[in-house]
């Protein structure tokens, strides 16, 4: 640990608190989550819909509003010069850190972009913003920058659709990235493309993150993709992390029963028989169950995991997992440790 | 091409069955009539002027054209559109023999520049203000602007001019109760002083009842547009406020609206009847209230048929220009 | 249905004031059956009174309570409104669900022609009307030519609701299950169209109190019946404002404005009650 890390959350909880004809309702979407991104990384974040990815990105990204409410925990960024808060940002301090340092690469959808804006027009919007300059300057600055993506200059003149799919996605990455941010969330960014273009984006996420040396954080429940790009990948279940490791350690030796179901959804080319589904479905937040939220899914639950809640527990090289099958073999490390020594 | 074909082609035909249906309940709803127009008509002309005979009877064929009592029906109907289509309304009752079509052009320009006028402030008006309290829902200007003009929104017409008559001419007697401007027609600041101050009430009704309307569809879209990707994204990029409710937001709620506009011509011009009934402003609706107190069919007959000839014409042109400022349907 | 209004009572003040305005009004129209006088009686009470504690709203210069004219008028308008809601959406629903529901070229030649009704200005058409049945006009005839000219609208609202219910899940189970089309229509659809029907019922009434309203003032409604718009025109034709006899008018005015924001602001309680957004929350709540 040479370097401290750009983005931290610590024991982060964040809900949605409606109330609507006197029914209060509270869903804890995050609940508990801590987690530590070193420079340069690139850091998965997976996990079935409805498991609070996205909720927790807009926790990292500081982007929230009622309901959703940081209810504990702390989310920090630190850019080499002392850590900063990201969650009681003002206007002028998200204004500042927002594209040139921190940027988001949204997910690959028809409606990204503004509709009735010509793309050069969007640009100057997002360029000027945050580092202002007349407009010629920016188009020259734009299209020296898409030509790398492989992207016409006539782009530019365009509107949104009249450009494919693959070519809106690219725009679009090319839009949150063009300031050489530090730090770049990428939501579900290949979702919704077909297989070519996902295959050509998470190339260009690879090489724009090489290039500029930045910090990704991706986050997608495609585990294929996961396996391509990320470094260390973090699995929530129901608002709660429940395992996370480096990307080879994830595939080869998951140790949580949840993680295991993940990679083993994943079709292999070796594949003769049906793949398995985990029945069910991730739990309603409002109401998740008791001890350990995975329980009514899993096929090794014991008494222990309908009361009590599994701690998150470190293994070796970091490798952290919170199942009850684990917690006592840490325990036991825990033990043995100081006999050896 | 394709614009023209899958764009202009087709609000041409509508408008043209538009325009087709209106001639034809025109035509359909005198006949349909428990009394007889025309010995009415005849009745009330002779006792107020004395006629020559050919007067008489000349007028006696134009009115048995306009309310088709000659011939068999298609007949009738056939010559109803000769008419309609040359323009011939025949002549007013009360002010015989000026035509129908001659009062209604002394009129016309007056009612053209109050509904014009005020439909594009209002229209303006409704679209920034509604797009500002969609966009900014929780702000106390906000929440004290939408109060208002809903409450305003349901309050008939009638009753929002009537309520400022009473206030600015008989309470507060700051504008003047009836007409449309002073002096002579002439390019002199006196005379389009004096249009501005006789008009700025009649304005002002139509004014706050349109951009209630307006206010309401716009926030109610702008409300939409807030959560919409393209706005969230800007957002998340920290783009100035301002910049996205004018360039993200309004821009885009706007489209929706100058459809609507098209199809809400009509209410407003219903609106513009009413208020110049109340001020006694010189257009339209204060020659059919004239016809009407004087039982003017002819006129009413022609204010109605012009009214929906104008209504339907005055939309395809709104529906016209929106290629103008949907790249999406401009760039197919 | 009486929870449902008891939870609008409890959280939306918007609904709650809409409802109780409307009480009032409703009291109102119902007093004028305990009036002491005629409708139609003069010279009963002094003439132009200003507002006193025996005659609370004043009289007119003919010799009317202004009170109980109001009564009278208040339930005429509603009656006439009321016919002209029942006529208006009962085309408007039919021709929608014709539309919805069949598809094809019936759909489009009646789009076709709700569209062109929509674009042609109602009021002048029934000036026309009007004008052709002065003296013969009464309350009956007022409403059912309201009625009869206010439907293209909401039909295109109806059947908007139809296709959208048409793609849903259910009605596809339904038809798999082989329910019959009428029951599919009947039993799942007309549930979640009764609501939507309520608060259309509301803009019906708005806009027909408006044009009753417009057509008395200009002298084309029923002129022998108390209504707010005739209210007003007599109050006019007697010259109310320049006698200083403000009272005269001001009630009409003022009931009118009671009238149309308290169907209003229920309605805009009812339909955020059925925003589907508030409703899903409300529904997962229960579940």
């Amino acid at each position: 640990m040479a370097q401290p890390p750009i983005l931290e959350a610590r024991d982060l909880k964040a809900y949605y608190i409606t109330e609507a004809f006197g029914v209060r309702r509270t869903v804890k979407a995050v609940d508990g989550v801590s987690l530590s991104i070193q420079p340069g990384e690139i850091y998965g974040i997976a996990g079935e819909s409805g498991c609070g990815k996205s909720t927790l990105l807009k926790m990292l990204l500081g982007e929230f509003e009622p309901p959703l409410t940081p209810v504990e925990g702390t989310v920090a960024y630190d850019f080499g010069e002392g850590p900063s808060d990201a969650l009681g940002m003002d206007e002028a301090e998200v204004a500042s850190i927002r594209w040139s340092r921190v940027s988001y690469v949204p997910q690959g959808s028809m409606h990204v972009l503004n509709p009735v804006r010509r793309i050069g027009d969007t640009f100057h919007d997002f360029i000027s913003t945050h580092r202002p300059m007349p407009r010629r300057q920016t188009n020259e600055m734009v299209k020296a920058y898409l030509a790398e993506f492989g992207l016409r200059e006539g782009v530019l003149q365009s509107f949104p659709h009249q450009l494919s799919g693959g070519m809106r996605q690219r725009v679009t990455i090319a839009l949150a990235t063009i300031l050489s941010p530090k730090l770049i969330f990428a939501d579900e960014p290949t979702t919704a493309l077909d297989v070519v273009v996902q295959r050509s984006v998470i190339q260009l996420l690879k090489r724009i993150q090489r290039d500029h040396g930045s910090t990704l954080v991706l986050i997608t429940h495609d585990m294929g993709v996961q396996a391509n790009l990320a470094d260390r990948i973090a699995v929530l279940y129901a608002g709660k992390l429940v395992e996370e490791a480096d990307t080879r350690t994830i595939f080869k030796a998951p140790r949580h029963p949840y993680t295991q179901h993940l990679i083993g959804s994943l079709p292999t080319l070796e594949d003769k028989v049906a793949r398995q589904s985990l029945p069910g479905r991730p739990p309603a937040l409002d109401d998740p169950p008791t001890g350990c939220r995975f329980h009514p899914r899993c096929p090794y639950a014991m008494d222990i995991c309908k009361s009590v809640e599994p701690p998150l527990v470190t293994l070796e090289d970091g490798h952290r997992a919170a199942c009850h099958l684990i917690t006592d073999e840490a325990d036991h490390a825990a033990h043995s440790r100081p006999a050896l020594a | 091409m394709t614009l023209l074909k899958e764009y202009i082609v087709p609000r041409l035909i509508q408008w043209a069955i538009v325009i087709f249906i209106g001639v034809s309940l025109t035509f359909l709803i005198p006949r349909m009539s428990p009394i007889n127009p025309i010995d009415q008509a005849m009745g009330r002309l002779t006792a107020f002027q004395t006629l020559s005979p050919e007067a008489t009877l000349a007028l006696r064929q134009s009115l048995m054209d306009l309310y088709g009592l000659e011939g068999n029906l298609l007949t009738q109907y056939l010559n109803f559109w000769g008419r309609v289509l040359r323009g011939d309304l025949g002549p007013s009752f009360s002010a015989f023999p000026t035509t129908v079509a001659d009062m209604i052009g002394s009129g016309i320009w007056w009612t053209i520049g109050l509904l014009g006028l005020s439909t594009i402030i209002a229209w303006t008006l409704g679209l920034v203000l509604g797009g500002l309290a969609g966009y900014f829902p929780d702000r106390w200007w906000s929440k004290a602007v939408e109060n208002t003009l809903v409450s305003i929104y349901p309050i008939p017409y009638y009753i929002v001019a009537f309520i400022l008559l009473m206030l600015f001419t008989y309470y507060l007697p700051i504008f003047p109760l009836v007409g449309g401007s002073r002096g002579t027609a002439s390019f002199s600041w006196s005379y389009i002083g004096s249009l501005v101050y006789y008009g700025f009430l009649p304005a002002l009704s139509l004014v706050i009842g349109a951009t209630a309307f307006r206010f309401i569809m716009s926030k109610a879209l702008a409300s939409t547009e807030r959560s919409s990707d393209y706005v969230r994204f800007a957002e998340i990029a920290a783009l100035p406020k301002r910049r996205i409710v004018f360039r993200y937001v309004i821009r885009n709620t706007m489209l929706p609206q100058v459809t609507d506009l098209a199809l809400s011509l009509a209410a407003i011009f219903e609106g513009a009847l009413i208020t110049e009934v109340v001020f006694g402003y010189p257009g339209l609706g204060y020659l059919l209230l004239n016809a009407i107190n004087a039982s003017d069919y002819n006129m009413i007959m022609g204010i109605t048929l012009l009214s929906i000839v104008g209504i339907a014409t005055a939309s395809l042109l709104v529906d016209l220009c929106y290629p103008l400022i949907d790249p999406r349907v401009r760039y197919r | 249905m009486l929870t449902t209004i008891r939870d609008l009572f409890r959280y939306n003040s918007a609904f709650r004031y809409g409802s109780l305005i409307l009480v009032v009004v409703f009291i109102l129209a119902g007093l004028s059956f305990f009036s002491p006088y005629a409708p139609e009686a003069r010279r009963v009470v002094p003439r132009a009174a200003p507002p006193s504690l025996e005659h609370w709203f004043g009289t007119t210069s003919q010799g009317q309570d202004v009170f109980w004219m109001l009564t009278f008028a208040v339930r005429n308008t509603l009656i006439v409104a009321g016919l002209a809601v029942i006529i208006g959406r009962g085309i408007g629903v039919m021709i929608g669900m014709i539309s919805g529901y069949l598809g094809g070229r019936w759909d489009r030649f009646l789009s076709g022609l709700v569209d062109s009704f929509i674009v042609i200005p109602r009021l002048p058409l029934l000036i026309l009307i009007a004008a052709m049945l002065r003296g013969h006009m009464t309350l009956v005839a007022l409403g059912v030519m309201i009625g009869l000219l206010d439907w293209a609208i909401p039909s295109k609202r109806y059947r908007s609701q139809v296709l959208s219910l048409r793609e849903r899940e259910f009605t596809n189970t339904a038809v798999f299950s082989g329910m019959r089309s009428v029951k599919v229509v009947v039993r799942e659809h007309l549930p979640f169209l009764i609501p939507f029907l309520l608060a259309d019922v509301v803009s019906g009434f708005l806009f027909a109190i408006g044009l009753e309203v417009t057509l008395s003032v200009l002298g084309l409604g029923d002129m022998n019946a108390q209504s707010l718009g005739t209210m007003i025109y007599w109050g006019n034709y007697y010259q109310s404002l320049l006698a200083n006899r403000v009272w005269v008018l001001a009630a009409p005015i003022a009931a009118a404005v009671l009238i149309v924001v308290g169907f209003y602001l229920a309605s805009v309680g009812l339909t955020a009650y059925l925003d589907p957004r508030t409703r899903l929350a409300r529904l997962q709540a229960k579940g």
